[in-house]
């Protein structure tokens, strides 16, 4: 069981990602990936797909990692950690490297949900021995804010802005981590910077999978979403309570929630705080949407505990 | 000072690891700071979790204070501290801790 | 490990097959794979020696081209010799990554089977492909036969993996006409080969994680003018260690691939024809029927497209009376690219010959050796030079 004493005494023996980068302050990004960085304990070597944790991390000739990083392009992150990992398998068989090494790839939303989706598709179905983590603040933050697959329902970005005509964006987010599970691959999971020891056990499990592992983790982008610096992580949290950004696994197979609130939160609570939905509120609530968005996530929530409960059963 | 092409590494690589010391954010900050009182501090290190710089420094996972050349001032580490050891003051302020 | 040759053996191959030797004699670590006609039975004559254990390359079967390309550069960066194979909207769908497989100075070999690019979406030959390809910082080698591109794929990989270049590597034999035709072809012993190329030893291996290196980072205007400036460089150097090369592997094979371009009966040539690929083939039956009728003809075949020879056939050029200019690509809105090639080449010569620029070929239409030889009555003063002109047309 991971606890800050452990994770923080690697960090300490290896920072593995320092605050040598310029990415915002208050960016969720740093937070997931030195949480997963921090809950691997074998020698690590990180793809990362173009994004703001690329441009952001290594403006030549500075770099904010200590651990062996390439970025190739956008679309291509998982492609790229298949050559990576195929060339350590090669090489190790043939005696030019005898240290275990572990290898992460991490994108974003845009680079995973939408163009690195067959990229990503290929490598799991391959069956590549990496862990792909999607750090999905719900939209192209890099460029500024753009809607991707991944933005929620009625969110205003500037690609599908807020106007007469317009709630901003008109379709629903797609279900990558149900498509990933699609591959039946041995380990996906959705996470988030809102729960640190829910991320490190989540790694841990993935990153000793022998296989392909996914995860999908929650983490927001302050100017997008349109909070403070210092709310980034709680406002994952009331995804959290609200059930829109449930914590599940799937393992072999089994489906297992990871966290069910005690009392659940309306979904108003998680969007009330975040400027891309003012619109919802203001001038005046949108009682019709927010009553939609509403029964969205009470679907998706109980299509989750069905999947969790058969699983459940199953298994018994 | 800028290099001449013939001094870069081939391919653009950025050989060795983090360039701490070429990339400063500490002055990102506008006027407040993150300060902490030793007193009431548990070393949970839930300052340490949340920190996107990891600016926190760390001692024997004891709590030791910031990496002001880096610390971006977000607040989240005020925000995330249980016992409200730490808290986001002026820039200016002299360390409400000695 | 299995061998298949213990020593030199000469047999009937198609050029794809050829190349697919030469891919299982260097033992590439990985192959990234995708199929495109008319390239796939280069990767599916590799994927069977790898069956069969006569190698024991990792096969990535990618998902696309793309992906293949982007694979290559993963595992190059990991310190793997890797090589693969693509034709035509493979090449297109590539081309991001070339460009970043170059700058990254991944030496990847690539075996291209040139095919039309769409549209109309069009399976044949001609050279669209790798000319589209051209800017993206890769050394391209045109080969005329099955036999060339065993050969010059050996030498190319070590061309590639020297440190003086390090730059990926194309070797191209037209689709189809090389692909797919069976030529008598004089394959080294393996051993030979694995000599002759060496062990690839990467410069920053990101597998070595006790000295880690960030690769493709982000350059901005401070340097990345720089960054690119010192492929100028390597692509300086590919002249040098081409010749160096060709030497060295005369001596093993004792085929000699002499400079930068074939010269075919150049010394005395009046009027020159020049042309990439297997047509050179057919050109120089046009060139020995127009000899026996006495016209002072020649063939300047570049196996080299990039870096360009531009020195070598400035000289050779010099004092001729005409250049027949044979493009299998069109660039729309300009010239042929190697006529452009060749007319910025001879800026610098004082006795700078006639151009005519001809298009032929293009979506596997075939050329005909009289077809050729009907040319030179253009190129001795009938026709206006410096116009484009097409092979084989209907107009």
């Amino acid at each position: 069981m991971p606890n800050t004493k452990a994770l923080a005494s690697y960090e300490e023996r290896e920072k593995r990602f320092t605050g040598a980068h310029a990415l915002c302050a208050g960016c969720g990004t740093p937070i997931a990936v030195r949480a997963v960085l921090n809950a691997i304990e074998e020698p690590v070597v990180v793809v990362t797909a173009t994004g703001c944790l690329e441009v952001a991390t290594t403006r030549y000739p500075t770099t904010a990692w200590n651990v062996p990083w390439l970025h190739v392009a956008f679309e291509n992150a998982a492609a790229v950690a298949s050559g990576v990992e195929s060339a350590y398998r090669v090489l190790r068989r043939r005696g030019k490297i005898s240290k275990e090494i572990r290898f992460v790839a991490f994108a974003g939303d845009g680079g995973t949900y939408d163009i690195g989706l067959q990229a990503l598709s290929g490598a799991l179905e391959r069956g590549h021995r990496f862990l792909y983590v999607c750090c999905d603040n719900e939209a192209y933050m890099n460029t500024g804010n753009q809607r991707s697959g991944a933005t929620p329902f009625a969110a205003q970005t500037s690609t599908a802005p807020v106007g007469q005509e317009s709630f901003g964006k008109i379709q629903r987010r797609k279900d990558l981590t149900e498509i990933v599970v699609a591959h039946r691959i041995p380990f996906v999971a959705q996470a988030s910077i809102g729960d640190w020891y829910d991320l490190a056990n989540k790694v841990r499990k993935a990153i000793s999978t022998d296989g392909p592992s996914f995860i999908n983790v929650m983490s927001s982008c302050p100017r997008g979403w349109g909070h403070d610096a210092n709310q980034t992580v709680k406002i994952t949290r009331l995804a959290l309570e609200t059930c829109f950004w449930p914590l599940f696994e799937v393992e072999d197979g089994r489906w297992s929630l990871n966290y069910v609130p005690e009392e659940r939160l309306p979904i108003e609570i998680w969007l009330r705080p975040q400027k891309r939905f003012a619109h919802l509120f203001e001038p005046q609530e949108k009682t019709e949407l927010l009553r939609e968005i509403q029964k969205q996530v009470d679907r998706d929530w109980e299509r989750l505990l069905q999947r969790c409960e058969v699983s459940a059963c199953a298994s018994v | 000072m800028l290099k001449r092409y013939q001094e870069l590494p081939l391919g653009g690589v950025v050989v060795g690891g983090a360039t701490l010391q070429l990339v400063k954010t500490g002055s990102w900050r506008s006027g407040e700071k993150p300060f902490y009182d030793e007193k009431r501090c548990i070393h949970c290190l839930l300052c340490w979790v949340h920190c996107p710089e990891a600016t926190i420094l760390i001692e024997d996972g004891q709590m030791r204070g910031f990496d002001y050349e880096h610390c971006k001032g977000c607040g989240l580490c005020a925000e995330h501290c249980p016992t409200d050891a730490i808290q986001m003051l002026s820039e200016m302020a002299p360390s409400p801790c000695p | 490990m299995k061998k298949i040759l213990e020593k030199e053996h000469r047999t009937l191959l198609t050029g794809a097959e050829a190349a697919a030797h030469t891919m299982r004699q260097l033992r590439p670590e990985v192959v990234p794979v995708y199929p495109i006609t008319p390239q796939t039975p280069i990767i599916e004559t590799f994927a069977q020696f790898v069956a069969d254990g006569f190698v024991d390359t990792e096969i990535i079967n990618v998902e696309s081209e793309h992906s293949a390309m982007s694979a290559a550069v993963g595992a190059s960066c990991g310190g793997a010799r890797v090589l693969t194979a693509t034709s035509s909207q493979g090449l297109a769908l590539m081309l991001e990554i070339c460009y970043i497989a170059s700058a990254m100075r991944c030496p990847i070999g690539m075996a291209v089977g040139s095919r039309a690019l769409s549209g109309p979406i069009n399976i044949h030959c001609d050279h669209s492909d790798s000319m589209m390809a051209r800017d993206a910082g890769w050394v391209q080698i045109f080969c005329e036969n099955a036999q060339e591109a065993y050969d010059l794929s050996i030498v190319g990989q070590k061309l590639a993996e020297d440190q003086r270049v390090l730059l990926p590597v194309m070797t191209i034999q037209d689709g189809f006409t090389i692909t797919h035709s069976a030529e008598p072809v004089a394959l080294l012993p393996d051993e030979a080969v694995t000599e002759f190329v060496g062990e690839y030893r990467a410069l920053y291996p990101l597998l070595d994680t006790e000295h880690p290196t960030t690769q493709g980072p982000f350059a901005l205007p401070d340097y990345y003018f720089e960054l690119k400036r010192q492929q100028v460089d390597a692509m300086e150097n590919v002249y040098a260690v081409w010749g160096e090369l060709q030497e060295e592997f005369a001596k093993l094979s004792g085929r000699r691939y002499r400079g930068l371009f074939e010269a075919y009966k150049l010394d005395d040539a009046e009027y020159i024809y020049i042309v990439l690929g297997a047509t050179a083939g057919t050109a120089k039956v046009a060139i020995d029927r127009l000899r026996r009728q006495r016209k002072r003809v020649g063939l300047l075949k570049p196996w080299l497209f990039r870096p360009f020879p531009t020195e070598e056939i400035a000289q050779a050029l010099q004092g001729c009376k005409a250049v027949a200019i044979l493009d299998r690509a069109l660039s729309l809105g300009s010239w042929g690219p190697l006529y452009s090639e060749i007319s910025a080449a001879l800026n610098t010569v004082s006795a700078r010959p006639l151009l005519y620029n001809y298009i032929y070929g293009l979506g596997g239409r075939d050329i005909r050796p009289d077809q050729l030889m009907s040319v030179l009555k253009d190129l001795e003063g009938e026709s206006d030079a410096n116009v484009q002109r097409f092979i084989g047309l209907r107009e």
